[in-house]
């Protein structure tokens, strides 16, 4: 028991390990609110495409800025939110389908960012923490970042809740109650923007679609009430970033790619448990 | 508040005049001209693709028309909250996460207001819908735990929660059983009571010479409108139906059309 406890205490007595912990809960519970809405929507391909868009945005701030971690938060809030439309006014056009022209953009734009990143001579480490996160790396100033913005998320989320729940059921009974569709449909795309600019240190702009779509999804297997999809998955999200963090901790695992896998196995846990249930 | 405005009572519900309706160039509905009174209950029937759904929504106010005018009591149908358009079931995600209760309280949100919750009022007003339409006894069901019946009574709960005066139903009869059916019509006939106007599209023609006060037939134009005994004739018929059917004497002496109708397969176009 005490050897558990100390297991368990040990790596917290490291500052980056703390700033680390808190950052991958809060990043988990953001990604798997918002999340809900992009699985219940079907939209994690644009959540996927979103977070790769991003990259130009961030190597412009690498290279302006020569690496400072703590701008780039602003490098990629700004590039979010204007792919998010941006892509959102793309999927109106009906001249080329909507999945089509997503891919397009998002695989361009994300080459894009890999070449702007590629010029600086010793790029790998940085274009890596880029793609898969660094959630050691937070910066105490980076933490109240991710704390703000990520209030501002779930505050508003929960403003607009029965609004986002009636368009998101029924988009033509929201038209007929006029409420504002478009205006709605644009804040939710911002409020995802703004989840991956929060989410960007912790799992990188490769592994983001995995912390917006699996708590949600493994939720929904489990439950038949939003609510409560909101809170499980916010639940399994929390968790995947602490038992991530002590697996990347003692087994030397990259630290986006350790919560991420611990989602997926919460997810396949799930499903099997699910399975078993219906026999 | 969102937007909600009073209406003009010496002016019809509906007044529909010389709208046309194009997707991408090709016509969906040609110069469609009517109004309809208070109160009154109209089927709309026609071959797939005549233009029930689009005309429902034209009139709901969520697809601009290409011509024409829609007046909902005297004013355009997008200041109105007070217009249900009930899809059809086929056009729902059934596995979405919410409860009878969550879907007719959702009838509610412009009520509401932004950013206010639920009271106890909106739950009662939730609460006496369901038992309206008889499903006082499933506010906790999961949506997906619902019979075809069940599922449209649960709109038309949302519809009154709406405090709907408009009620437009698209297809609500396909793919129930009869004695669902039978029961829907009957539900229908006491909402004459609450004055709300009710238009439902759909494929049985006995039913709607049996359960309305007039039946549009449409095929892109108006073919006919009026009372039963005018319109299902069979050179109006022919004109709506085309080749695609063929008369059966029906049960109360009336014609039946027996066309090539089904829900399935058309509808992955629909918004
Ligand atoms: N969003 C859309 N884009 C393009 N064409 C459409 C769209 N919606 C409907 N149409 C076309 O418009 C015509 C009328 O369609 P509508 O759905 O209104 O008919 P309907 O009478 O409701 O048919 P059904 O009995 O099959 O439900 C059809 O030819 C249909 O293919
Ligand atoms: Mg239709």
């Amino acid at each position: 028991m005490i050897t558990f406890i100390n297991w368990l205490v040990e790596p917290l007595k490291y500052e980056f390990m703390m700033r680390g912990m808190i950052a991958a809960i809060l990043v988990g519970i953001v990604c798997a609110i918002v999340g809900t809405y992009v699985v219940l929507r079907g939209m994690a391909f644009f959540g996927d495409a979103l977070a790769h868009t991003i990259l130009p945005g961030i190597a412009i701030g690498y290279l302006i800025t020569g690496g400072a971690r703590d701008t780039l938060f602003w490098w990629a809030l700004g590039t979010a939110i204007i792919a998010a439309l941006g892509i959102g006014a793309i999927s109106k056009q009906a001249e080329i389908k909507e999945d089509t022209a997503i891919g397009i953009i998002f695989a361009g734009m994300f080459a894009l960012g890999i070449a702007l990143i590629s010029t600086v001579r010793s790029y790998a480490v940085d274009l890596s923490h880029f793609l898969f996160g660094d959630v050691l790396g937070v910066s105490t100033q980076s933490l109240w970042l991710i704390i703000i913005f990520g209030a501002i998320v779930l505050l508003t989320i929960a403003a607009f809740y029965k609004e986002f729940l009636t368009l998101s059921f029924d988009p033509i009974l929201a038209a007929t109650l006029r409420l504002p569709v478009n205006l709605l449909n644009n804040l939710l795309l911002g409020l995802i923007a703004v989840t991956v600019a929060v989410s960007l240190q912790t799992v990188g702009v490769a592994l983001m679609v995995a912390m917006l779509v699996t708590p949600a999804a493994t939720a929904y297997l489990l439950t038949q009430r939003l609510p409560v999809m909101m809170a499980l998955a916010a639940f399994f999200a929390g968790m995947a970033g602490v038992i991530g963090l002590y697996l990347s901790y003692y087994l030397s695992i990259a630290s986006g790619a350790a919560i991420v896998l611990t989602a997926t196995v919460f997810f396949m846990l799930a499903f099997l448990w699910k399975r078993m249930k219906r026999i | 508040m969102y937007p909600h405005i009073s209406h003009q009572k010496d002016k019809p519900i509906l007044d529909v005049r010389g709208v046309s309706v194009r997707y991408n160039g090709r016509v969906a509905l040609d110069d469609i001209n009517f109004h309809l009174h208070v109160g009154e209950r109209v089927a709309v029937v026609g071959p797939n693709g005549a233009g029930k759904s689009t005309l429902f929504k034209v009139v709901s106010g969520v697809l601009p028309s290409n011509a024409g005018v829609v007046t909902v009591s005297g004013s355009e149908p997008t200041v109105h909250s007070c217009i249900a358009y009930i899809p059809q079931r086929s056009q729902v995600d059934w596995n979405f996460p919410v409860s009878v209760a969550d879907v007719v309280m959702m009838g509610r949100s412009a009520k509401l207001g932004p950013f206010n919750w639920p009271r106890k009022r909106d739950w009662d007003f939730v609460n006496q819908a369901l038992k309206t339409v008889e499903i006082g006894d499933l506010s906790n069901r999961q949506i997906s735990q619902l019979s075809g019946g069940q599922q449209q009574r649960m709109f038309i709960a949302r519809a009154l929660a709406q405090e709907a005066e408009l009620m437009l139903m698209d297809e609500p009869l396909t793919g129930l059983d009869t004695p669902a059916q039978e029961g829907l019509l009957d539900l229908l006939d006491t909402l004459r009571e609450q004055k709300v106007t009710v238009m439902v599209a759909t494929h049985d023609l006995e039913q709607a010479a049996k359960h309305f006060d007039r039946i549009m037939l449409l095929n892109k134009k108006i073919v006919a409108f009026g009372e039963a005994a005018v319109v299902l004739h069979s050179d109006n018929l022919l004109h709506a139906y085309g080749g695609r059917f063929r008369t059966v004497e029906g049960k109360s002496g009336l014609l039946t059309v027996d066309d090539s109708c089904c829900d399935e397969g058309e509808h992955d176009h629909i918004h």
